[in-house]
């Protein structure tokens, strides 16, 4: 009789401090400078986009409430299982579909967190969704430089301060390793890379824009010099004009056919097979979404562009990435899919 | 222009913008690697690549679509008896636009997506008429541009739709780049696969273009000179949205130039459709392939063959309209 009235006494303590946990919250300050104040330890987290949804997947996966849109059959095998069902809740923040606020409330998530582009538009997007949900809506800068920062606040954020700090020290590390490659091949022997999207390959993303960053980090010459800051169009011809030494492309059917197709003949990069496709799954290695899945990309795109100097063993490299970021450790085989699909005519 | 001295001037004219579209491009081809690379001497093989897969196919097919445009624009012009009417009055172009956007969204190959343009553009008038014949008969040509206008907007319904459930990053600049026209993609295979439909839209328009003329004086005289015309008028609808169709797969919306060429044609020509058509449809060829040339030079980047013929058109058709009536009048 005791020990059950103990037992009793017992849970009851327990469930008071759970709920007062719950309820604690503390003031943080967000990239737009807006004092927000957050759950300490948030349990439900919303992505507003896709970015903000890798960056989440990697630090705190049980937090997610959903993804922005659903995982294709392909990405399925390199995401953790807990979270290949989460249902699609659409976005809240970009370009595009605009997520119903009541889809929104319905996840009941005590925070929304965007990664990506810091402007006045997004800072009062923020501040309007915010006041209207009730809900903290915490933005933070998506720059490539910045990953390692950001890691380490929002795992803090997250109340993952030591999966912040593994997560960030792996990003320093990436980006030390980048310089030390770099710092041993003179501006002249960087290759000048064209970045192919779309079944035709002349959609493409200019020097400077979110989407190419990652070849400008790797010290590859972008030829589209100048473009709107996301995707452009180009002629075949343009791509002639500027020959190419490399081409990097995310599009599977491009990579397969531009050996076959005429307007592409002669380009350097096509005459010498130095055409590359970028893995894709679970996130892209390139950009979509441009978040900390653009780590591995960099690594990978050192590989194809200095094959010589840098010295990247890129399966072991994926193989710790994919553990380390997504929960999951690929196998031999599904290396193979991954890396073996960016070996075209090999 | 005196009318003796405008088709010697008009050939030279487009013979002066081919020659243009083939020496004008971001590769760098002087006159004479162009003009070697024609006889089959090429500098080097690169340029060989360059003009026979990628220049000139631009060029045949930005002349063909200019020109099917604007004949289809003089037609509709015509045979509506509205000097506003354009190719895409009675929705072909939105029709032909959702084909496409929708096989953007499937992630088509390029061929279907034209093929999934062309089918819609023709459905999109096959419909217009079922319902005009329905409500009132294909006699009453403003019913006939109503029921247009009521499925062009219920067709780009439709491509607002489809735009908004499109990948942002990925699928939606694609969408928004197809529905400004562009040639920038167009392969020797693209202009084999739209020839047929546009010669065979056009064949009828100029073997029939002095019959067609009559339906300009209305249909009561056009009987009397022996025309039926209402058959005519439908023959000449088929034909026009056959050829606007099959431009509008490969090459995307390109506004203005079935509208614009017409009453730049009818200024040298005057209003019939007979001494018009050979004019529009050397006009057509000619404008678009300087404008197709301007866009793959003005910048690094494509630009839209929308926004260059929009900027030319608006200015022109302004002053056109300024210029009142006149150049309808008989």
């Amino acid at each position: 009789m005791m020990r059950l009235r103990l037992t009793a006494l017992m849970a009851g303590a327990l469930a008071l401090a759970a709920a007062a946990l719950a309820a604690e919250t503390r003031t943080i300050t967000d990239a737009t400078g807006r004092q927000i104040e957050v759950p300490a330890d948030p349990r439900r987290v919303f992505a507003a986009g896709p970015p903000a949804a890798t960056l989440l997947y990697a630090l705190k996966p049980d937090a997610m409430v959903g993804w922005p849109r659903a995982p294709g059959a392909e990405d399925l095998p390199f995401l953790r299982p807990e979270t290949r069902d989460l249902p699609a809740l659409g976005r809240l923040t970009g370009k595009g579909d605009t997520v119903n606020l009541e889809v929104l409330l319905s996840a009941r998530p005590d925070l929304i967190v965007d990664y990506g582009t810091v402007t006045a538009t997004y800072r009062d997007l923020a501040r309007r969704v915010q006041a209207q949900t009730g809900t903290p809506y915490a933005l933070i800068d998506g720059s490539l430089p910045t990953i390692p920062a950001t890691l380490r606040t929002l795992g803090d954020l997250l109340a993952e301060p030591e999966r912040g700090e593994t997560l960030a020290a792996y990003a320093e590390a990436t980006f030390a390793e980048i310089d030390a490659i770099l710092a041993a091949i003179p501006e002249d022997r960087r290759p000048s890379v064209y970045l192919a999207r779309g079944p035709e390959g002349i959609e493409t993303a200019a020097r400077g824009s979110i989407n190419a960053e990652i070849i400008d980090r790797v010290g590859g010459r972008n030829v589209v010099a100048a473009g709107p800051d996301g995707l452009a169009t180009v002629s075949p011809e343009q791509v002639q004009a500027c020959a190419p030494e490399v081409i990097v492309t995310i599009d599977a059917d491009f990579a397969a056919h531009v050996g076959t197709m005429p307007e592409w003949q002669g380009i350097p990069a096509v005459r010498d097979g130095r055409v590359y496709l970028a893995p894709s799954a679970p996130f892209g290695f390139i950009d979509s979404p441009p978040s900390v899945n653009r780590l591995i990309g960099l690594k990978w795109l050192a590989d194809k562009l200095y094959p010589e100097e840098a010295r990247i063993d890129i399966e072991a490299e994926v193989a710790r990435f994919y553990t380390l970021f997504y929960g999951v450790t690929p196998d031999r085989a599904a290396l193979d899919g991954l890396l073996g699909a960016g070996h075209p005519g090999e | 222009m005196s009318e003796r001295a405008a088709p010697p001037l008009l050939a030279l004219g487009l013979a002066g913008a081919l020659a243009a579209g083939a020496m004008l491009g971001p590769y760098p081809l002087s006159p004479v690697d162009v003009a070697d690379t024609l006889i089959g001497r090429p500098p080097d093989p690169q340029a060989a690549i360059v003009l026979w897969n990628i220049r000139l196919p631009r060029v045949v097919a930005a002349a063909l679509i200019g020109a099917a445009l604007a004949a289809a624009g003089a037609a509709y012009q015509t045979v509506f008896r509205n000097p506003l009417v354009a190719p895409d009055i009675l929705g072909v172009s939105q029709g032909a636009g959702l084909g496409a956007v929708l096989g953007i969204l499937l992630g088509l190959p390029v061929l279907a997506i034209q093929l999934m343009g062309f089918a819609f553009g023709i459905g999109t008038i096959g419909l217009v008429m079922a319902i005009a014949l329905a409500l009132r008969g294909l006699g009453q040509v403003l019913v006939v541009v109503l029921c247009g206008m009521a499925v062009a907007a219920l067709a780009g319904a439709g491509i607002s739709l489809v735009k908004l459930m499109a990948d942002p990053d990925d699928q939606l600049p694609a969408i928004t780049f197809w529905l400004m026209g562009s040639l920038a993609g167009i392969k020797q295979a693209d202009v084999a696969a739209a020839l047929p439909a546009i010669v065979a839209g056009l064949l009828p328009l100029i073997a029939l273009r002095w019959r067609i003329g009559l339906l300009a004086l209305g249909d009561d005289e056009a009987r009397t000179l022996g025309v039926e015309a209402g058959r005519l008028r439908l023959l000449v609808i088929l034909s026009a949205t056959l050829v606007t169709a099959a431009a509008v797969s490969v090459a995307g919306v390109i506004g203005w130039v079935g509208l614009m060429v017409p009453h730049m044609a009818r200024l040298i020509t005057g209003p019939r459709f007979d001494r018009l058509l050979p004019v529009a449809l050397a006009m057509g060829a000619a404008l678009m392939v300087l404008v197709d040339a301007a866009a793959r030079s003005i910048a690094q980047q494509e630009v839209p063959l929308g926004i260059l013929t929009a900027v030319l058109g608006g200015p022109l058709f302004l002053w056109l309209l300024a210029r009142g009536g006149r150049t309808w009048a008989e």
